[in-house]
């Protein structure tokens, strides 16, 4: 128990340090923090639309989180996942769009498994660059960002775009009549609890996605923690030297751990295409794989604090709209400034912990 | 004749395009040669473009725009460089920090100062940049299209290059900047600060970056508008690694990455040839390098590790 | 007062403790001005700390340093090299992409406003190396050259610097034998010309060769200053090796059975021309421990991790009980009955953030009954983990405990327990008990002989000489990278084990 509280110490510190700075920030542009924070606490947890809308907004942060934790825990640093979450999302629709005539369901597990295939190889070829030539995986994924960004926009641009639309987005996958959705989709919460005969308003595009998301979560902490691989990969990410001496490879298991990544990365595309839009619409990512990072790093990289400060950031996320409207000055963007300097004051952690390693030898 | 003038026009515009990154890759170079890596450049740019165009509007001069752009561009960098050198933080998070970071800030202030988070107002042609004339330029055809009526960073960005040759390369600093990026220990052994050195290399990245990011907005543009780097500061990066972390060889890269934009840019709408696929370029080609196809780019050798002494 | 005879150095009264640890315990040591002082003892004998202190990296926490007749306060290395002091690390400290020139003046640059003044620089360079022998292309990449000329630049370094008093950390111990001579020549020069050259060495015979005076040191204390020319190697060996107290290890006569592991002509390259490792053959059967002496860095890192599929040899014959394990990796190589207990337990040995219970299955993780089909299996895991914690009384006994939270005797007990469990037919040990306290130690030497006694073949590396002598059945001395010889450790004479390993007999080399 006191190993959980200490776990918890750092991040949560940063983050009230986070909110007094953010507080700052509105009072400097002459807004009332108060007000901030009680826009924060009350659209989001304080209503069944708000909690909704958080989770909602929570769920490709989940897969995002989970996709850097995993390669972080191999000592690898992927701040690729907005590329690969944009790779994932393209194929998931191409996916639906190419094969119209073929049965919805078959189509829809067919996008979901492009969605993680290309996300796992958009991240897989800077881990296989990594492991064969030593190319720094930061560079190598940044520049991967770029290329799906602009192969994604190509494509919808030139080639799956309806004639005359003023927006960069591809032609629809699945129609929508009311409640009812045809072609290939993953349902949305209202549908699923309504077959077991709970209401849960339709007006929430929470899917089925989020508990995929949950899922995820579980899957990731069993394979980390509880198989072979997973120990394999995180002793490569403790120490490379001690991992070589129990006969662990380091090139296999770096291509393993980006592609794994990648794979939950690709997934936020399944959310977004499968389940709220049903088209590729080129702008859906709010950022998704950079907050990732500040999910990741004040998650402590473990699924459960993924889990946690997903649900954290896709709150705030939530706020932003309310924040922009109720307020005279602040406008949505404070949420972004929020992230940075949690990211910020959770990688000037370092520091304490080294000194604590220190002294411990 | 007209194939002509589409050419020279062509050079022209890669010119300005190349300005920004070239000022931002040689920025780049003084912090990785010491060992700082840093992908902030391109939160450094925003940082510099935001504050050149707001700063502007309100004192309706584009110098002091310049010069508090510039000032700007340094104190991010100070930020990245306390998080990086004296706190020791991961220096891609942190960089990632910054970018995020001026992702959110110029909007919110632009929307608190000017009610409209989009974009800063925009600058009458008079408060942007003068562009500026040579005269003996000017009198000789292709040179004058070339080389001037380009506003003074340009020509900043331009003299810098050699300069930085200059710098890296026959002074003091130079030389303890590169051995410090390479072994900061021995460094360290021959009475060299390694932290004063550090800190000055990732502070003249800011400069230059905050410089860059200004140009964006009171030359090139005479506004700001939301996230208006659209990835400079990433493409500066690719051409500092493309370039080799030389800066002549990361000036070669910026002309075609710069080159590659004034074509993207002067096909937008006219022929159905994907400007998607000369943007992504720049970021195709290093990757080619990184793994080694063209030539090895091989990184200063203590990149991205705090020193730390043994004691 | 002008006939006494006057000292560049002196070091009085000088004591040095880390934590329990006596590195320095009140040494003297006088340094004549315009000489060659060498000072040489085992691994742990003190020399580096007594330099580092001399030299400023370090304080001392009793006694005084005088230099030039002068008692001085050394604060770091900055004021050493004021006071004239340059040193020569053995691990050298160049900028491989800077060229030599650079490397020299860094810090020191002489310039004409910021612009470094790379013509006075240069001229600079090639004065001091043509004033002492030092050759060395002042334009060239640091990374182009020889070892032996990177040395000759961090000597250059110091001289650059006005060095009066070089001093000289293992400056042979990466030179082949050509460079060795030309190194002698240089230092002489230096001495000839006014400069004073402590050498830090446990080479006797280039000892005997090249210095003027020598201090002998041994477990933190100095145990004789003589000239050499009073000195002889067996006198030398004997001072060095000799013990106060000889490690005892109850056992019985070995019993050898067929052999185990026989090792043909191994060799491994380093670079161009030189080797870590030339022509080594040996054999060893079921049931005997074999250790291995030697300085440290004369190749027996390399050895063991060849053997245990860390490294690859360039060439040689590697047969297991008849099959050649040359080219497998660790995890076969384990998977073959290889047990090995690495010489640097933090950085191969474990896994310092994971519990207990994971650190007990690096290695054999992949297989069952350990690992099932999907899942590790935790409840075998944490059985078998808690039974080889009580097996080898390993403290706290709490599997669930992160190993970096033991003491190195506690470490060093789960990794044996762990490689031990293997059921292994071959044991690699490595400095089994460096940084290990008493009781630790006579543990895990009581193990190692009950393994040999199961018939299992043992190779024990360490750079502990009584060690090697009291626990092995037979000893080869390794040096230079080659194996210059073998002995039965009952009747060895330290001097003679002293000769050996210190390369000063060198018809033995052939």
């Amino acid at each position: 128990m006191r190993g959980i509280a200490r776990e918890l110490f750092f991040p949560l510190l940063a983050v009230v340090a986070a909110f007094a700075v953010g507080g700052v920030v509105v009072w400097l542009i002459g807004d009332s923090p108060l007000l901030v924070y009680e826009l924060v606490l009350t659209s989001t947890f304080g209503s069944i639309d708000g909690i909704a809308y958080t989770l909602f907004y929570a769920t490709p942060l989940i897969f995002t989180g989970l996709a850097v934790a995993v390669a972080f825990k191999c000592g690898l640093l992927n701040i690729g996942a907005e590329g690969q979450l944009i790779a994932g999302a393209f194929a998931t629709a191409w996916v639906g769009l190419t094969f119209p005539t073929w049965p919805a369901l078959v189509v829809t597990l067919m996008a979901m498994l492009a969605a993680v295939l290309v996300g796992g190889v958009w991240s897989g070829i800077p881990g296989l660059l990594k492991a064969k030539f030593g190319a720094h995986e930061v560079i190598t994924t940044i520049m991967m960002n770029f290329i799906a960004v602009g192969l994604a926009s190509y494509l919808t641009q030139h080639h799956y775009r309806k004639q005359g639309d003023p927006i960069l987005e591809t032609y629809a996958i699945a129609e929508v009549n009311g409640r009812v959705v045809t072609g290939p989709h993953i349902p949305r919460m209202s549908a699923l609890l309504g077959a077991m005969g709970i209401d849960f308003p339709s007006r929430f595009p929470l899917n089925l996605a989020f508990i995929f998301a949950l899922i995820a979560c579980v899957l990731v902490y069993v394979f980390l923690w509880k198989t072979k691989w997973g120990y394999e990969l995180r002793a490569v990410g403790t120490s490379p030297s001690a991992a070589e001496y129990g006969g662990i490879s380091i090139p296999r298991n770096i291509v393993m751990a980006m592609f794994i990544s990648g794979m939950l990365a690709g997934m936020v595309g399944v959310n977004d295409v499968l389940g709220y839009r049903y088209r590729y619409y080129h702008d859906f990512s709010a950022n998704y794989g950079f907050t990732g990072i500040a999910v990741a790093l004040l998650g402590r990289n473990h699924p459960a604090g993924v889990l946690l400060a997903a649900l954290l950031f896709g709150a705030l996320n939530r706020s932003a709209l309310f924040i922009d409207i109720f307020t005279d000055n602040v406008s949505k963007d404070w949420v972004v400034i929020l992230q940075g300097i949690i990211i910020l004051f959770v990688a000037c952690e370092a520091v304490f912990r080294l000194r604590k390693g220190k002294a411990a030898r | 004749m007209l194939k002509n003038i589409i050419t020279l026009s062509l050079l022209a515009s890669m010119v300005r395009y190349a300005t920004p990154l070239t000022l931002a890759a040689l920025g780049g170079m003084y912090s990785e040669r010491g060992g700082v890596i840093n992908i902030a450049l391109e939160g450094i740019m925003l940082s510099g473009a935001f504050s050149a165009a707001a700063v502007t509007v309100k004192s309706h001069s584009p110098w002091i725009g310049l010069l508090v752009a510039a000032v700007v561009g340094l104190l991010v960098a100070l930020v990245h460089a306390i998080a990086s050198i004296q706190f020791k933080a991961d220096q891609v998070v942190v960089g990632t920090a910054i970018n995020i970071l001026f992702l959110g800030i110029p909007p919110l202030v632009s929307g608190a100062l000017f009610e409209s988070t989009g974009s800063t107002p925009q600058l009458p042609r008079e408060q942007t940049l003068p562009e500026i004339h040579l005269p003996v330029i000017d009198s000789i055809p292709v040179f004058k299209q070339l080389l001037s009526g380009h506003t003074l960073i340009t020509y900043l960005a331009f003299a810098l290059v050699p300069i930085s040759y200059y710098v890296l390369f026959r002074t003091r600093f130079g030389l303890r900047l590169r051995a410090v990026g390479e072994n900061p220990e021995a460094a360290d052994t021959a009475g060299v600060s390694v932290s004063l050195i550090r800190y000055s290399g990732v502070l003249l990245s800011g400069l230059l970056a905050g410089i860059g990011g200004a140009y964006l907005s009171i030359a090139q543009n005479s506004l700001f508008t939301r996230n208006m780097t659209g990835g400079r500061g990433f493409i500066a990066l690719a051409a500092l690694i493309f370039g080799k972390w030389h800066p002549v060889g990361a000036f070669g890269a910026c002309l075609l990455f710069g080159i590659a934009e004034a074509v993207s840019d002067q096909m937008q709408g006219v022929v159905a040839i994907p400007v998607q696929m000369i943007q992504i370029m720049p970021y195709i080609l290093t990757m080619i390098v990184l793994a080694g196809f063209i030539g090895r780019a091989t990184p200063p050798a203590a990149i991205g590790i705090p020193y730390m002494k043994e004691k | 007062m002008t006939d006494a005879p006057t000292f560049a150095v002196e070091l009085r009264g000088i004591t040095k403790r880390f934590g329990d640890l006596v590195a320095n315990d009140h040494i003297n040591i006088s340094v004549a001005d315009r000489s060659i002082h060498a000072i040489i003892g085992e691994n742990g004998a003190g020399k580096s700390t007594a330099m580092n202190i001399l030299y400023g990296f370090y304080s001392a926490d009793e006694g005084e340093i005088v230099i030039d007749g002068q008692p001085r306060q050394l604060n770091g290395p900055g004021d050493a090299i004021r006071l004239g002091l340059g040193m020569v690390h053995q691990h050298f400290m160049l900028v491989d992409p800077l060229t030599v020139t650079e490397n020299i003046i860094l810090g020191a640059e002489p310039s004409n406003g910021p612009f470094i003044d790379f013509k006075t620089a240069r001229r600079r360079v090639r004065e001091i190396s043509e004033q002492y022998g030092l050759r060395v292309n002042p334009d060239a990449r640091v990374a182009d050259l020889s070892v032996g000329q990177q040395q000759r630049v961090e000597i250059l370094k110091t001289l650059y610097r006005g060095a009066r008093i070089l001093i000289l950390d293992e400056p042979t111990a990466v030179l082949t034998p050509q460079e060795v001579n030309e190194m002698f020549a240089i230092l002489r020069g230096l001495r000839d010309q006014g400069k004073t050259i402590i050498i830090i060495t446990h080479k006797l015979a280039e000892v005997l060769a090249l210095s003027d005076e020598i201090t002998v040191m041994r477990d933190g204390r100095v145990v004789g200053n003589l000239a050499t020319s009073d000195a002889t190697a067996e006198g030398l060996a004997r001072m060095m090796v000799g013990r106060d107290v000889l490690l005892r290890v109850k056992k019985t006569e070995a019993r050898p059975r067929d052999p185990v592991l026989s090792v043909k002509d191994l060799s491994l390259r380093s670079g161009e021309r030189s080797h870590k490792l030339q022509g080594i053959t040996f054999n060893i059967r079921g049931g005997e421990i074999l250790g291995v002496a030697g300085v440290e860095g004369n190749g027996q890192t390399e050895l063991i991790e060849i053997l245990a599929g860390l490294k690859e040899p360039t060439s040689g014959e590697i047969l297991l009980n008849g099959e050649s394990i040359a080219g497998l990796d660790p995890r076969q190589v384990k998977r073959l009955g290889v047990a090995h207990i690495p010489e640097d337990r933090h950085r191969r040995g474990l896994l310092l953030p994971f519990d207990l219970a994971a650190n007990s299955i690096l290695g054999v993780h992949r297989y069952p009954p350990v690992c099932g089909p999907l899942l590790l299996n935790e409840q075998f895991i944490n059985g078998r983990a808690a039974r080889l914690v009580q097996d080898y009384d390993v403290r706290p006994p709490n599997i669930l405990l992160p190993a970096r939270a033991l003491s190195g005797g506690n470490q060093q007990k789960l990794i044996i327990a762990r490689e031990f469990d293997i059921k292994p037919k071959l044991i690699l040990v490595s400095q089994p008990t460096r940084g290990v306290d008493i009781g630790a130690t006579e543990f895990i030497h009581r193990k190692l002989i009950e393994l040999r006694d199961a018939g299992v073949a043992i190779l024990l590396v360490s750079a502990e000489l009584d060690e090697v002598l009291s626990v092995s059945d037979r000893v080869i001395v390794l040096y230079e990278g080659r194996l210059v010889g073998e002995v039965d450790p009952k009747t060895v004479s330290e001097e003679e084990m002293g000769l050996m390993m210190t390369g000063g007999r060198p018809s033995k080399l052939k």
